[in-house]
């Protein structure tokens, strides 16, 4: 176990190494910081006195590893377009994105757990082939489209919710929520699902296959044989098995939440850090981009390392520290 | 026929399993009947593909679609099972019909341990509490034959080495005390050292409770070592069936003949084993009359063109025109003299 | 004697001698599992020609459409923002209305959709090559050179590829000036896209290749002395094409997809020779005027599209799969 998780870190800290190096060349090799931070009424002696103060000129090497050893400690640098630090950008901008994403991914799960048990387990029904069918539909349309569409019914003609923005935040320390005031509440639900919608078709689809697959299995014939109930074959034992390497999935997919969450939240114009990051890559903002690359693997490594322990906690046969049958048959 | 059907605790007549396919209806057990007696264990034998797995599923209610029983009747001590809706079919499983499958490691849920498995058999078909259930759990890890079963009870089935699994998926089968076992090739998947074993607890534990085994596999060496009857499967029809040591030692039909003839003896010297030319033919391409007749060198005109029925000989019954009542007898010599 | 006859159990495919005539390969194409399972699902037919339709219709665009939206002489203002031709207000030249700028919607519809896939397609085929080389050379040559190769694949495909392809856009938006950048949208597009796709061909064509490394024939071609690339290419390469028609054919609805949302958030296509999902970016600002059908009609199109695709590829890879038959 204690192997197991050091081999897993070690491999994460490579990881992280290899990103922060294509950050790093993207600041080297894509355009100019000193031509970004200046006017161009600039004087050369202006921008060699600037490239010396930002280490320009220094050794390539000697250039990465301050940058690694900024980044370590959450330091970006500052950036071109709005000449602020890009860590504070970032985090002003934190939780409305996370919120955002907790919200979609509860939607997701309440709602697709379920329809993936039952289509799975009712496989010939015409409830299932709805569903089955509703669910292409989810997977074929692209988020921004069904942000648009949602808006339309429900901003454009019923005019029941709003159409862009958060609506009122209630400010708690540092953290403001949009769960604490009906605006904010009602603001927070058609971007919840416009990002949720897709999480919720992909564990829908995901849940009915293992499910299926899982049904076939050989101790699902023995437990039928036995006698078992259905209850007992369909929700114990099977779900059991499916929710296995479902939930791990699962776990993996909250990533992609923070990727979807740039359309939603350019559709919905929700400030969060998918917009900050947009914009940076329509003007080249390099610290911002940079950033996110780093903040978006780092996050992706932590999530995975969480779903190997958790494979570890759930699976039996992984934890091979426990004696194993010995003796002659 | 052989028993009547007041004796017999299982009895299956005229049973034919079907595969609809889209190029038509393919019969993978045809017209088969036979009975278990309480207590007999009764080997069934012959190639994979023969129908044996098949029927053993279709007695105790597991074929799956779209395979189905388009004829035919299976009977449980004189009452028909093959017709029931699916609650009582449940209730029969695991409490009078049981059953073991070949590969114990996947026959078990690697995700719960051994003992919540015995458990919730045993209490899904008797009534007793947790703490019960558990003391029978025990007990019957024990009469298996599992050392240390107390410590190791709570483990999981990785944990155990084939042999051990294969005596824990037994334990399960006979929870409730069924009055018929299924037992589907149970030792092909292990190690020939522990394949004695496991037959030898298997016969010990059902002449115990009496239970009767439909004991299917392709190892003959198993059947002549646990059987007390055998029936001799091929394309989906019974072939030849009876007291094994009368199959064994005086098979009749060509094709347990061959069949004898191609296992090696201990102290029998022979130069080659005995081959039976070509193969079971495929479903889709079962030759009209006899199935075997293209293999069968005792062939005849009326083997291509009328099927057998099982006929009484000696202690046992075959499907073969050789074995016909002398009134038929006169025409095949007549026919053969063409 | 009776005369011999082996008939099969199905009477009306005989079993003949091989030189004597086997039903044509028409008739066996008809006839098997695959094209089978096609006929029998009305669903994938209806996809299939939806498909088909679309295709045929924006590969000849510039023949069907009415209007040339390009052609800034017969653009007018004043034909700007009409409904569709069925409603009050609307005109019986513009079928589905008119855009912001006066051009015919169904006319840069149909362009639209042709951008949408030839940026498709060759991404795809960009992904394919890409893949299935590096998957052919990571199962075949094995060691450092696989490890490595499978690491970058698991990683990439661990990351949604929206992601990877703004990141790649943005870098190479770094790199060209926004001119050059516009001009070469296209390959810019089929580079970035392309990238986030290759990952699953690789695993998969690695997959089959250590599979089929193993086998006898393989064994056989290397003791005759064929070269390793031969043995790849020649033997390899075939057994392996199955599995990745299907991903081809999912990952084309998925590079459609990306290549939308890439124009929705303003990094794709430019609104002057619009895609369909620039057009659905533009008509967003339009919604709440009213001027519905400027967003709408591209996003039915869009949707449309992604949903034949993903049907077909969903009956390809249920057809081809031997686990299901």
């Amino acid at each position: 176990m204690i192997a197991f998780l050091i081999r897993r870190l070690l491999q994460a800290i490579a990881v992280m190494a290899v990103v922060a190096l294509c950050a790093f060349f993207m600041f080297q090799f894509v355009g100019d910081p000193v031509n970004q931070m200046v006017g161009e009424d600039a004087t050369n002696e202006d921008r060699e006195y600037l490239r010396e103060q930002l280490g320009l000129n220094d050794p390539i090497p000697v250039q990465f590893a301050n940058f690694a050893i900024k980044a370590a400690q959450g330091d970006f640098g500052v950036s071109y377009q709005h000449k602020r630090k890009v860590s504070i950008l970032i985090l002003e901008r934190m939780p409305a994105t996370l919120e955002l994403a907790v919200t979609a991914a509860i939607i997701a799960a309440l709602l697709g757990v379920p329809a993936g048990v039952y289509t799975g387990l009712r496989r010939f029904g015409f409830t299932s082939k709805l569903i089955m069918t509703l669910s292409l539909v989810g997977i074929s349309l692209p988020t921004f489209l069904i942000g648009i569409l949602l808006i339309y019914l429900f901003a454009v003609i019923l005019g029941w919710l709003p159409s862009f923005g958060r609506g009122e935040v209630v400010k708690l320390g540092t953290w403001e929520t949009n769960y604490l005031s009906v605006s904010g509440l009602k603001s927070i639900i058609l971007p919840a699902v416009t990002l949720g919608l897709f999480q919720m078709t992909f564990i829908m689809r995901l849940i009915r296959s293992e499910m299926l697959e899982v049904l076939r299995a050989d101790f699902i014939k023995f437990a039928r044989a036995r006698g078992l109930p259905n209850r007992l074959v369909h929700y114990g034992h099977a779900l059991k098995n499916t929710l296995v390497p479902v939930i791990t999935i699962i776990g993996l997919q909250l990533g992609s939440l923070i990727a979807f969450a740039i359309i939603t939240e350019t559709v919905f114009q929700w400030p969060g850090m998918g917009q900050l990051f947009l914009q940076a890559v329509q003007v080249v903002d390099i610290p911002i981009m940079a950033a996110y690359l780093i903040l978006i693997a780092f996050f992706f490594v932590v999530i995975n390392l969480i779903v190997d322990m958790l494979y570890y906690v759930v699976d039996p046969r992984l934890r091979v520290d426990l004696p194993s049958g010995g003796g002659h048959g | 026929m052989s028993k009547s059907n007041e004796q017999s605790l299982l009895s299956v007549r005229n049973l034919r399993i079907e595969f609809p396919t889209r190029r038509g209806d393919l019969v993978a057990v045809d017209d088969i009947s036979f009975d278990i007696a309480p207590g007999e264990i009764l080997g069934v034998v012959g190639e994979s593909g023969a129908g044996k797995s098949l029927t053993g599923a279709a007695i105790i209610g597991l074929l799956e679609p779209p395979g189905r029983i388009a004829q035919g009747e299976i009977l449980l001590e004189g009452r028909r099972i093959d017709n029931l809706p699916y609650e009582e079919i449940r209730a029969i499983r695991g409490r009078q019909i049981g059953a073991v499958f070949q590969d114990p490691l996947t026959s078990l849920n690697p995700l719960y341990s051994v003992s919540r498995q015995l458990i919730e058999t045993i209490r899904t078909h008797l009534p007793l509490n947790e703490r019960q259930a558990r003391d029978r759990a025990l007990e019957l890890l024990e009469e298996v034959g599992i050392p240390g079963a107390s410590e190791r009870i709570d483990h999981y089935p990785h944990q155990f080495s084939g042999g051990m699994r294969q005596r824990v998926v037994i334990a399960l089968a006979l929870c409730a005390e069924p009055r018929l076992i299924i037992a589907d090739e149970p030792t092909t998947a292990l190690d020939v050292s522990i394949q004695a074993q496991i037959i030898s607890l298997l016969k010990r534990l059902c002449h115990e409770y009496g239970t009767a085994v439909m004991l299917v596999t392709h190892d003959m060496g198993v059947i002549a070592e646990a059987a007390d009857r055998v029936a001799v499967m091929y394309s989906g029809r019974i072939a030849e069936i009876g007291p094994v040591q009368e199959v064994v030692r005086a098979a009749k039909h060509p094709y347990t003949h061959g069949l004898m003839g191609s296992i090696p003896h201990i102290g029998h010297h022979v130069d080659q084993l005995t081959q039976i030319q070509g193969s079971m033919p495929r479903l889709q391409e079962i030759p009209p009359g006899c199935a075997f007749n293209p293999r069968c060198e005792n062939v005849t005109d009326r083997c291509r063109v009328e099927r057998p029925n099982l006929q009484a000989a000696a202690h046992s019954e075959v499907a073969c025109h050789l074995f016909d009542a002398p009134r038929d007898n006169s025409q095949m010599e007549a026919r053969a003299g063409e | 004697m009776v005369e011999q006859t082996t008939e099969s159990a199905h009477p009306s495919v005989p079993v003949t001698e091989i030189s004597a005539g086997l039903p044509s390969t028409w008739h066996q194409i008809w006839d098997s599992d695959v094209f089978y399972s096609f006929r029998a699902s009305k669903v994938t037919m209806v996809a299939a020609f939806v498909t088909f339709m679309i295709f045929f219709l924006a590969t000849f665009a510039p023949l069907v459409a009415p209007h040339s939206p390009f052609d800034v002489a017969t653009i007018d203002l004043m034909d700007a923002e009409l409904p569709p031709a069925w409603e009050a207000e609307g005109d019986q030249r513009f079928l589905l209305g008119t855009d912001n700028l006066g051009r015919d919607l169904w006319s840069t519809i149909l362009y639209g959709t042709r951008i949408s896939l030839v940026v498709g397609f060759l991404s795809v085929i960009f992904g394919l090559v890409v893949g299935v080389s590096l998957g052919l050379i990571s199962g075949y040559v094995g060691g450092f050179v696989d490890a490595f190769i499978m690491r970058v694949a698991e990683i990439q495909l661990s990351i949604p590829s929206i992601l990877i392809a703004l990141l790649v856009a943005g870098t190479l938006r770094g790199v060209l000036s926004a001119e050059a950048y516009n001009d070469a949208i296209v390959y810019v597009l089929v580079l970035t896209i392309g990238t986030s796709i290759w990952p699953q061909f690789a695993r998969t064509v690695r997959g089959s290749t250590l599979v089929e490394r193993n086998k006898e024939y393989v064994l056989a071609a290397r003791v005759i002395g064929l070269s390793r690339l031969a043995i790849m290419v020649r033997h390899v390469l075939p057994n392996v094409m199955g599995p990745v028609l299907v991903i081809a054919t999912i990952n084309l609805a998925i590079a459609i997809l990306t290549e939308a949302t890439l124009s929705f958030l303003g990094v794709g296509v430019p609104p002057t020779e619009p895609s369909l999902g620039t057009m659905i970016s533009e008509g967003q600002n339009y919604l709440f005027s009213g001027l519905w059908w400027i967003t709408i009609f591209p996003g039915i199109v869009l949707a449309a599209l992604v949903l034949a695709v993903n049907l077909l590829g969903d009956w390809l890879r249920d057809a081809l799969n031997p686990k299901l038959r």
